[in-house]
């Protein structure tokens, strides 16, 4: 049994590992729930995020404007997705639908193969971001700490875009009923542009915030993707709070697993993503029958 | 009766033929073994490398291809090069060699998929590379069902020429368990007896193999193991299992991660702090991983690594590997690369040795070649007959500080090259039995 030092070590890395593992998974819902697309180039976009901070990073000296830098060019990468291929299979079956953005996932990451090489690349931790923070119970990496509180900050913005603002109003009418807001006299394709472009920015910011703790190369989105799909399925597919959750679930389930042996951390992850699909099968926050 | 004579006739003739050589009628068409006879062309043969171009070990794997491309490209073009490994003429018994390379993201079952093209479809006469060990055990195995030559890339597991070992399949790096013997005493003698430690260990044949060899040799040094945290392959957040190591109060940390992975479970190992309060030991250091983490990090971390690129300094042909491979590719060859490179220059003075592609006469002169080593990049090597395993020095290592590296690429010190003997495995003792060829 391992000490109540290391469960509360455990517990606390879990929420640090949740809340980003949270707001990988909130671009894969946000545009399944609306757009009812399941985006198999997900772990390619957090992919492209990490890069697009590398490069970024080159030409600025402030994570912040890299970051800004990375969250434009992925908005436009978005929306470049979204109106030359993805737009064309909204009417088209879901194997379809996954087969083409998987596809998509494979030529962007043989794109960054092609102009990177297969090298982890260095993205730094920022200056204000280095060192150990003591605290009392345990150390914890100081960007460890700061991540969690900038994740907190984009899951709310990303909260009150979809559902406080009158374009979240329409997304959400748009997935009940999109020939009634046609009707209205509302441009839903438009609304489905700019979530899918959302969508890639919060994988992308993801990606960006990540960077300068993972190794970043071509290869490092697949694991991130399947984790993402673990989370939303825990959290109810297309449903944001449910991403949030499953997210903070699955941080606390690996963490914590990992007190006791760490070689079960994941045996334990599906063991639970096993269960909830047979308990419950449209998870935590999601209504049957959608999707 | 039109068709027994006219085998009588055509029968009387190949008699005639045999007695007049003074051969027996069989030896005019030798045995079909694999693709021999068939794939030896009238002036080229076929080889098929399968390597990972993608996935988490392709910068190894490219490392890898570009060993091999030297290495064919010098024996074909028959120049000093070659003349100084023991090669006649140009290419392998005046034959050119012609290869393709196929990725096998690492995967066994497309490595198999891919080596098994190169067998029916290209007529190989000999596969090779790697960059782990489950590829190479499956495409082995592969190679012994066929009868054709496979020759190991970068593989560490004991198991590739222990339990697993093929009669068709010779490995150059040397296992986890010289590794690890030759590691352990280095460190002993510069951090002392009473030590503790922390191992990372992925979860899959090759971190079983080196967590296994590293902690028995650790132990033999009076260590204790104070924690082990096993992780998947391809996990890209080790924070949970780092937090366990972290507390875990040993002196030692010891990565047994490859590749991106490596790169990953270190780089976050620094930023918990571990390396300020623990000595980083890598049993088997990953090609890239120096320049991936960066001196900052490296420095002071001990390793074996099966080649780096400062032992041309004591070798002709690893100056002239080392020179020929910088001139070409613009960088300062890895490990893998070197691999790469002396499996293709050691078949081909095999198969010279042997005086014919035939694998089961190649099978037989590298068995033989104890007892008439090769010269090598390494010094003299041999590959054992029992197990197929080259007892080859291994090259103990540890990282530069920043200020100390006399060049960008300049990242370890070779502090010692502990001979193949002395590390070998015995040759009983990891379980190899060979099947007949």
């Amino acid at each position: 049994m391992p000490s109540w030092a290391t469960l509360l070590s455990q517990a606390f890395n879990g929420l640090a590992l949740g809340s980003l593992l949270a707001l990988v998974s909130s671009g894969l819902t946000i545009i399944l729930g609306t757009l009812g697309v399941l985006n198999f180039a997900h772990g390619a976009l957090f992919t492209v995020g990490a890069y697009a901070i590398f490069v970024a990073f080159q030409y600025t000296s402030s994570f912040f404007l890299a970051v800004a830098m990375g969250s434009v060019f992925m908005l436009v990468l978005g929306i470049l997705l979204e109106r030359v291929i993805v737009r064309l299979f909204y009417d088209r079956p879901h194997e379809d639908q996954i087969l083409v953005t998987y596809g998509v996932g494979i030529v962007l990451v043989e794109v960054l193969r092609n102009v990177f090489g297969s090298h982890a690349q260095r993205v730094p931790v920022p200056s204000w971001g280095t060192g150990v923070t003591e605290m009392g119970f345990l150390m914890y990496p100081t960007y460890r700490l700061q991540l969690i509180g900038m994740v907190a900050a984009i899951l709310l913005a990303l909260y009150l875009i979809l559902y406080r603002t009158s374009l979240g109003l329409v997304v959400r009418a748009g997935i009940e009923n999109p020939g009634m807001v046609g009707i209205l006299g509302i441009d839903v394709k438009r609304t489905f542009l700019v979530v899918f472009a959302v969508g890639c920015v919060a994988v992308g910011l993801a990606g960006m915030l990540y960077a300068p703790v993972v190794a970043v190369s071509p290869d490092m989105g697949a694991t991130f993707m399947v984790q993402s799909f673990v989370v939303i399925v825990l959290g109810g597919l297309g449903s944001f709070p449910g991403a949030v959750v499953g997210g903070l679930i699955a941080g606390e389930i690996i963490s914590i697993t990992s007190a006791f042996n760490s070689a079960y951390s994941d045996v334990m992850l599906y063991g639970l993503m096993a269960l909830v699909l047979v308990l419950r099968p449209q998870g935590l926050f999601g209504s049957e029958g959608r999707v | 009766m039109e068709f027994d004579r006219r085998r009588l006739v055509l029968g009387s003739i190949a008699g005639a033929a045999g007695s007049s050589l003074g051969l027996p009628a069989l030896a005019q068409a030798p045995a079909k073994v694999g693709n021999f006879p068939e794939g030896v062309g009238a002036d080229s043969v076929f080889v098929g490398l399968t390597i990972p171009l993608t996935g988490i070990f392709a910068a190894d794997g490219q490392d890898e291809k570009l060993g091999y491309e030297l290495a064919i490209a010098q024996i074909n073009e028959g120049g000093d090069i070659a003349k100084a490994w023991g090669l006649k003429g140009k290419g392998v018994l005046g034959k050119q060699i012609r290869y393709r390379v196929a990725d096998t993201e690492g995967k066994p079952n497309v490595a198999v998929q891919s080596a098994t093209q190169f067998f029916q479809r290209d007529k190989a006469i000999m596969i090779s590379g790697s960059v782990s060990s489950a590829e190479a055990i499956a495409l082995a195995e592969l190679a012994n069902r066929e009868k054709i030559l496979y020759l190991v890339g970068v593989a560490g597991a004991n198991e590739v020429t222990g339990k697993n070992c093929q009669r068709y399949s010779f490995r150059v790096q040397h296992n986890a368990f010289s590794g690890s013997k030759a590691l352990a005493p280095v460190i002993a003698k510069s951090l002392g007896k009473n030590i503790k430690t922390a191992f990372l260990v992925p979860d899959y044949t090759y971190g079983h193999s080196v967590y296994e060899s590293f902690a028995r040799f650790s132990k033999e040094q009076g260590w204790t193991q104070v924690a082990k945290e096993m992780v998947p392959l391809g996990t890209s957040d080790y924070s949970s299992a780092l937090l366990n190591i972290a507390n875990s109060g040993a002196d030692v940390f010891v990565n047994v991660a490859f590749g991106a992975d490596a790169v990953a479970s270190t780089k976050q190992a620094e930023q918990f702090g571990v390396l300020k309060r623990m000595k980083l030991a890598v049993p088997n250091l990953s090609g890239f991983q120096d320049k991936e983490l960066g001196a900052e990090i490296m420095q002071g971390v001990y390793g074996t690594c099966e080649f780096w690129w400062s032992l041309a300094d004591r070798n002709p042909l690893a100056k002239s590997f080392v020179e020929s491979f910088v001139a070409k590719n613009k960088y300062h060859p890895r490990w893998a690369a070197h691999v790469g490179y002396t499996q293709a220059f050691l078949w081909a003075l095999t198969v010279e040795r042997a005086g014919s592609f035939n694998p089961i006469e190649v099978i037989k002169a590298y068995e033989s070649s104890k007892a008439n080593p090769y010269e090598s990049t390494l010094g003299k090597i041999y590959f054992r007959a029992e197990d197929h395993q080259a007892v080859r020095p291994v090259a103990v290592l540890r990282g530069k500080a920043p200020a100390a590296m006399k060049g960008p690429e300049d990242f370890y010190d070779v502090i010692d090259l502990v001979a193949g003997e002395e590390v070998a495995s015995p040759p009983d003792a990891l379980g190899c039995k060979l099947g007949p060829v």
